[in-house]
């Protein structure tokens, strides 16, 4: 074998070929993550450019002003703030316990032919475009909230201010909460099944032969070990609640009304500007929706690093090679 | 840098004996006080070492003492490892390895390298042999090297017939040869081992162990073991690292180095002894 | 006993209320399927799928032009996103240093959790003021979508890839660029390939970013991507907010198709996934 060619330095020919092979690939996948980062730093950019005049006009003051009027030009935040929020908790409030009992169904109880398709089915629920969840909301599950659920509510719980008089269309902050749960349980379950799958085995062994019962093991094992890991997950849940448009837009009925009751229609903030998406009146208006895209923007933004820190305090170099 | 190589003559086989000392044969590989760290933890410090053309090597030792670290800088794999520092010098024939300007690519090329796990590409097993060759542009005649890298790996007969197969269908120790015939259809000039035998079953291993005899007459191996039986059988030289423990820091060190035969039977250091003789760990 | 009585009962409560739970989210899918199911197959025919939408206010017409302009749109989204995201990937994986590729990935993952509508508005900001809603404005905007999904499969199922596979081919002196094509990518192309057709089917439901991009378009079968392309859930979410029974019947049969592409295409590449990583794993 001519195995000794010995007189070709190290430095050998096919280096300069082979060394821009290397360099364009690095090239070519550095500007790749480059634009992603320029990508996000031009969106925030322009939203923030495009809201600028508004800025200019109602400062920080937008933030608080209960006014959105196309016709005087005086525009402010608070009435979608306020359905942005109330919105999005009474959807925590459902999601997260039901979100955190699936997780522990398909991680601890469910038998393993069982496990598998009802975690896929809880999967593709997230999977459903929110168009179609959105549809269904107005005419299927607004109708029925209507007509059922309010009247039940206000009867049985009236004395509290939060379940006033029911509305005759079933649009309203109430109809939107409920699509909202749909929407972030199966985020929060899926993300619980994988944290509860996580918790070492001997753990849980461990307390189970001190002789807890499986529910005495969850409370003092598993939910203490992931509790930041579910917190992170319900912050993501948060985040995709506060964002989401289509489906609140075709449920909540549009308005600015502030009040104790969750039944009557009213606007997000995501709502408020899909629903101007034909058009608005003046530059200042337009200017003002893209204010409230920049407040959604920001709580967005808040949300999503607020998940990160919590999940990266476990796992710094998750993505990363060793 | 410049280099002016003189061709080895070619060594007869037969007088690569089992007591054949260091000096005697032309180096390969001269290495000047190598000292390894991975960001503050020092792997290997001060080794020197010669290793000497168409001699199988073996480096052995107890597990942590750098044994794998010492084989993968032979041909800069540790280039690849994040926050490892080279200090000392590697001179391969002559010239330096770590110098600035070495392309660590075209050492990897001439100084081929089979792992402690067997790993074929997910190809089949005519690919994983031809891939390299095709890659590094030495496209003609592809049949007959891989025909001859199957062969010199002793697994033509057996996979003949199924070139096409998935590689990842062959047994444990067919994926290991397989693993030595892709890395000498390149052409090396040295093989390095790295424990290419610890996971196989008894079998396998003494079919590599087979083959290693045969590489000699081209190559110059190196092999990292574990299993002392293993050196003693295939090796001419060995070389005894040793974890050095003190209060500041622990690293491997280089103990000793000679005749396979004087390693096992006559060791001038008290650690060897200790180790070759099962004393310790 | 009394108190081992208690803790029995307890337990026994917990685990039916987590049952429930689960019972509950599964029959939350099968009502919104079959609602949709019932109510739209009525409408589903073959005209349905090849007459494009009718004249406002008259009857009969299909989605003929919204199913050609929400392929052509999913299409040009996916050529945008699909080499920046797996390019962004294998920087991540194979080239970033630490101080470089925690901040890519922190973007990465700001970018999967904005709002959609924000995107949209950024993307009408960026390319519709001052011009006109377009098929290329709502690919951009779609894309922009797609590319943190493509990028984050492709980075998970290139970390799968042994490392020894890595160092078999370096250790044969073969470019690091000629081990990325040559080894890693072949290995990965199946997770790279679900995780694109995950992000299609996302993409394929996606509204919000539409809206502002390309929601105003004509109702015949639109080919010109520097027009505004007709598109399904743009059709859905008008027609849902007419008050016209014949409309809502249309959209219950475009929201049926849509679904069934999204779920089918979500189980599809969530099976080829699995059989994937088992390859990889092996």
């Amino acid at each position: 074998m001519s195995a000794v060619p010995t007189t070709s330095p190290l430095q050998a020919r096919r280096r300069l070929r082979g060394r821009l092979g290397d360099l364009s690939l690095h090239g070519l996948t550095l500007a790749a993550a480059l634009a992603c980062l320029v990508l996000v730093g031009a969106i925030a950019w322009k939203i923030v450019a495009l809201a600028g005049p508004s800025f200019d006009r109602f400062g920080l003051g937008f933030v608080t002003a209960r006014a959105w009027d196309p016709v005087k030009h005086v525009f402010g935040a608070l009435p979608f703030i306020y359905g942005t929020a109330v919105s999005s908790l009474v959807a925590l409030v459902i999601a997260t316990p039901l979100a955190i009992a699936i997780g522990l169904y398909l991680s601890e109880l469910a038998p393993r032919g069982v496990r598998g398709i009802v975690g896929s089915l809880v999967e593709l629920l997230a999977a459903i475009p929110s168009v179609v969840l959105g549809l269904w909301g107005i005419l299927v599950l607004g109708p029925f909230l209507a007509h059922h659920v309010e009247p039940w509510l206000h009867s049985t719980l009236g004395f509290i201010p939060l379940f006033g008089d029911p509305q005759q269309t079933g649009q309203g902050l109430f109809t939107a909460a409920v699509i909202l749960t749909i929407m972030i349980v199966p985020i929060v379950a899926s993300i619980s099944r994988e944290l509860f799958l996580g918790v070492p085995s001997d753990l849980e062994e461990g307390a189970l032969a001190l002789g807890a019962t499986r529910w005495e093991m969850v409370r003092g094992v598993i939910l203490p070990a992931t509790r930041s890991g579910i917190a992170a997950a319900v912050i993501l849940g948060l985040g995709r609640a506060v964002g989401e448009a289509i489906a609140v837009t075709q449920v909540i009925g549009g308005g600015t009304r502030i009040g104790w009751s969750l039944f009557p229609p009213a606007d997000t903030l995501a709502s408020k500007i899909a629903s101007s998406y034909q058009g608005a009146g003046s530059g200042i208006e337009t200017s003002s929706l893209l204010y409230l895209a920049a407040i959604l923007l920001v709580l967005g933004l808040i949300a999503n690093l607020i998940a990160q820190v919590i999940v990266r305090r476990f796992d710094p170099l998750r993505g990363t090679r060793e | 840098m410049t280099e002016s190589f003189t061709i080895a003559p070619v060594i007869d086989v037969a007088q690569v004996t089992q007591d054949s000392r260091p000096s005697e044969r032309e180096v390969v590989f001269d290495i000047h006080d190598l000292t390894v760290s991975y960001g503050r933890v020092t792997a290997i410090s001060g080794v020197d070492l010669q290793i000497h053309r168409n001699v199988i090597t073996a480096i052995i030792g107890p597990s942590g003492c750098g044994k794998s670290t010492f084989i993968r800088c032979l041909n800069r794999m540790n280039d690849l490892v994040p926050g490892a520092r080279i200090e000392g010098q590697i001179l391969y024939q002559g010239s330096d390895l770590y110098a600035s300007g070495v392309d660590p690519v075209e050492i990897r090329r001439r100084i081929g390298m089979v792992f402690q796990k067997a790993n074929p590409f997910p190809k089949s097993i005519y690919d994983n042999v031809a891939w390299g060759p095709r890659v590094l542009g030495m496209r003609k005649e592809l049949d007959e090297r891989v025909e001859k890298a199957l062969r010199s790996a002793a697994l033509w007969d057996e996979v003949k017939d199924r070139l096409k197969k998935n590689a990842l269908s062959l047994s444990g120790g067919q994926q290991q040869r397989l693993c030595i015939a892709r890395a000498i259809a390149v052409e090396p000039e040295v093989l390095l081992l790295d424990e290419p035998a610890s996971a196989l079953d008894p079998i396998a291993t003494s079919a590599i162990e087979d083959l290693m005899h045969q590489l000699k007459r081209e190559y110059t191996l190196v092999i990292v073991t574990h299993n002392m039986q293993q050196a003693a059988r295939v090796a001419d030289l060995t070389a005894f690292f040793s974890l050095e423990v003190d209060e500041t820091r622990r690293s491997g060190v280089l103990v000793e180095y000679d005749a396979t035969s004087k390693i096992f039977t006559n060791p001038s250091d008290k650690r060897t002894e200790d180790y070759v003789t099962g004393r310790f760990g | 006993m009394s108190r081992y009585r208690r803790r029995r009962v307890m337990n026994r409560a917990m685990e039916v209320l987590a049952t429930v739970a689960a019972l509950v989210a599964v029959a939350a899918l099968a009502v919104v399927v079959i609602s949709v199911a019932r109510r739209g197959a009525g409408a589903v025919s073959w005209d349905f799928f090849t007459k494009p939408q009718a004249l406002f206010g008259q009857p009969g017409g299909g989605i003929a032009n919204a199913l050609v302009g929400t392929a052509l749109l999913v299409l040009l989204a996916t050529a945008m996103a699909l080499p920046v995201g797996v390019l962004t990937a294998i920087y991540l994986t194979e080239f970033a240093p630490r101080r470089l590729a925690v901040p890519i990935q922190v973007v990465i993952d700001v970018l999967a959790g904005l709002p959609t509508i924000v995107i949209g508005i950024f993307v009408y900001a960026l390319l519709v003021i001052g011009h006109t809603q377009s098929g290329y404005a709502g690919a951009f905007a779609l894309a922009v979508i797609m590319l943190p999904l493509i990028a984050r499969a492709t980075q998970e199922v290139l970390l799968l890839v042994p490392g020894t596979l890595r160092e078999a081919s370096l250790a044969l002196g073969v470019r690091r660029w000629r081990t990325v094509v040559g080894v890693i990518l072949p290995s990965s192309v199946g997770g790279i390939l679900t995780g694109t057709v995950l992000a299609v089917a996302r993409a394929a439901g996606e509204t919000a970013p539409l809206l502002f991009t390309s929601s105003i378009f004509a109702n015949t079968v639109q080919t010109d991507v520097t027009k505004a392309l007709p598109n399904i859930p743009v059709l859905i979410f008008t027609y849902s907010e007419q008050p016209d029974p014949a409309l809502h019947q249309q959209a219950w049969a475009a929201a049926l198709v849509l679904m069934a592409f999204v779920l089918v295409a979500s189980l599809a590449a969530k099976a080829l996934l699995a059989r994937s990583r088992r390859k990889l794993a092996r």
